[in-house]
């Protein structure tokens, strides 16, 4: 039997989809953790990794003029279509979009167009089992390339250790690296906040897991905020065949267990961590009867 | 003027700072919500008037009578956009960059510029606010070019207030990297610390001028103005942690109204950037 994977995001930031990852992580057994939220992870911070294999990742490649060759013709900056080099024919390495234009209609060769190393990821072993994770280079693209990796290898190691799980921390909004985050995943969990701003963003999120074609459940985090904008996203939910897994209170638990370093079931049994678990239960049912 | 509101992290408070700034000031000032991907500025504001426009990026279409299978296409593409397979030329659109690699290329002339939607920009006015945005259509996985679209209308003679994304990589570039200078919204807890330092190491690399904004702020959790202390950092205003702040939030309610004695601390807010960019 393959193994599952649950994607976990949540559209707005904010929302406590890491410290809810740490409860599942610590919650479900014989998995594989993925911190997909390459350009702000925050996952490690809890769950405190201990790099067993360190690799450069490499994107895409950017422009460099040789300025002895250069004859200062022109031809690169006309033919450029993102304003990537000044008068003086230098590149800007922030605007390069890597496309190589400039190097291909070069009379002379004299743009070279070296990979670049955009991060490094990491396979690690932590208390709750094995974790791949990565840091994306500041200012870097290729997010989405990034993410596919890092789900790639997790799904060899479940297959190679018969894990039965893969749980996948997501990044906020809706464009590339989400997309790789979710695209074939089993199952994706939204973790909404009843804020007008929460709902506004969990339902760009729905619409694009089922664009994606991808069976979503969701949960209102804090749910006490605002009891009527948490039933609203309840009916939204219901009205969308978007399966409801559960409400988690608001707990001042939540940030005293991060300070701390662990997750919210490890530090406290309080009325969240309780809400938590439940909440594991039904997604863990949820994943138990797919078929796929 | 350009102030741009990031952070590292999401959810700091960054479309509240954005926001409740831009209601706090006079004269001619602009929103540009450069959060494309969820944007939230709107939900605050309640625009007026709104105004929807398309907004397109280039991407090849092969006339098959013209085209000769000479593969020139394929191999200019680095982004599997157009690939030769046999007799055939397939596009894929949404992998394209619109670099227009291959319309140059081509020598048969049989590839032309056709157009994929990326989304929308709206306008719309709230009180003395011109409020742009851009929605990313759902599916379309590339957000900077949309987000320079909406920075195209940025009006130079005007105080220009762009909400930008979360995180690190190209959209927060592409939001902030013409700004005069930045805010960081963050948060006092080890998630909000580890990605300030994420975000203070990108605006130095671009070599912009910023300042912190601390959101949340309980006098109990130092961690945040400890390294703003180590790093010389400008603390430029703490958002005290209120439940009835929250709550208003929770509504879609603006900050100022609900609470008028933060309008002079955003006004203060501004005066602070002014200094610092004249400095």
């Amino acid at each position: 039997m393959s193994s599952k994977e649950l994607t976990i995001i949540s559209g707005k930031g904010g929302t406590g989809k890491t410290s809810i990852v740490a409860s599942l992580a610590t919650l479900a057994e014989n998995k594989v953790l993925v911190d997909a939220d390459v350009d702000a992870a925050d996952l490690h911070l809890v769950i405190a990794p201990t790099v067993k294999q360190e690799t450069d990742f490499q994107g895409g490649s950017i422009a460099v003029i040789d300025p002895d060759q250069c004859t200062r013709c022109g031809e690169c900056i006309e033919r450029c279509r993102f304003d990537a080099i000044s008068d003086n024919f230098v590149v800007d390495r922030i605007a390069c979009e890597g496309c190589g234009v400039c190097v291909h209609f070069c009379p002379v060769d004299a743009i070279d167009f070296p990979r670049q190393i955009c991060g490094k990821w990491y396979v690690s072993d932590t208390r709750h089992g094995t974790m791949v994770h990565a840091r994306l280079g500041i200012a870097e693209e290729n997010s989405g390339l990034l993410v596919s990796l890092l789900r790639k290898e997790a799904k060899n190691m479940a297959e190679l250790n018969n894990h039965d799980l893969i749980l996948v921390d997501g990044p906020p909004g809706i464009g590339c690296p989400v997309i790789s985050s979710v695209t074939n995943s089993s199952a994706v969990l939204v973790i909404s906040e009843p804020t007008m701003s929460g709902m506004h963003d969990m339902k760009r999120v729905n619409e694009l897991a089922t664009f994606l074609k991808v069976p979503v459940m969701f949960c209102i985090n804090k749910y006490d905020i605002n009891e009527d904008i948490a039933e609203e996203i309840k009916q939204y939910g219901k009205e969308n065949n978007m399966d409801f897994v559960g409400a988690i209170p608001y707990d001042k638990e939540v940030t005293a267990a991060m300070v701390k370093q662990q997750s919210l079931v490890e530090y406290s049994d309080g009325k969240a961590a309780r809400a938590v678990k439940d909440m594991w239960q039904a997604v863990s049912g949820i994943l138990d009867n797919q078929h796929n | 003027m350009r102030i741009a509101v990031a952070s590292g992290k999401g959810g700091t408070g960054k479309t509240t700072v954005a926001t409740n700034l831009a209601a706090s000031l006079s004269g001619a000032v602009q929103l540009l919500d450069c959060d494309v991907e969820e944007p939230n500025a709107h939900i605050f504001l309640k625009p007026e008037n709104e105004d929807v426009q398309p907004a397109h990026t280039m991407v090849p279409a092969v006339d098959l009578e013209k085209c000769t299978c000479c593969g020139a296409c394929d191999e200019i593409c680095r982004f599997s956009a157009i690939a030769q397979f046999g007799k055939a030329i397939l596009t894929f659109p949404e992998m394209c960059h619109s670099c227009e690699g291959c319309v140059m290329v081509c020598p048969a002339d049989a590839i032309t510029a056709s157009t994929r939607q990326l989304g929308e920009i709206v306008r719309g006015t709230a009180g003395h606010i011109d409020l742009i945005y851009g929605r990313l259509r759902v599916g379309e996985a590339m957000s900077p070019p949309l987000i320079d679209r909406v920075l195209e209308l940025v009006d130079p003679g005007a105080i220009s207030i762009i909400d930008a994304p979360p995180g690190t990589s190209c959209p927060v570039i592409a939001a902030v990297r013409d700004a005069d200078f930045v805010l960081l919204v963050t948060e006092p807890t080890p998630f909000g610390h580890n990605d300030l330092v994420l975000a203070v190491e990108a605006v130095r690399m671009l070599e912009l001028p910023f300042g912190i904004v601390v959101n949340r702020h309980d006098a109990a959790s130092p961690i945040i103005h400890d390294y703003a202390e180590k790093e010389g950092i400008p603390v430029m205003m703490e958002i005290p942690d209120k439940r009835e702040i929250a709550e208003n939030y929770a509504r879609g309610a603006m900050m100022v109204d609900a609470l008028p004695e933060m309008k002079e601390q955003f006004q203060a807010l501004f005066n602070g950037i002014q200094k610092r960019i004249n400095e």
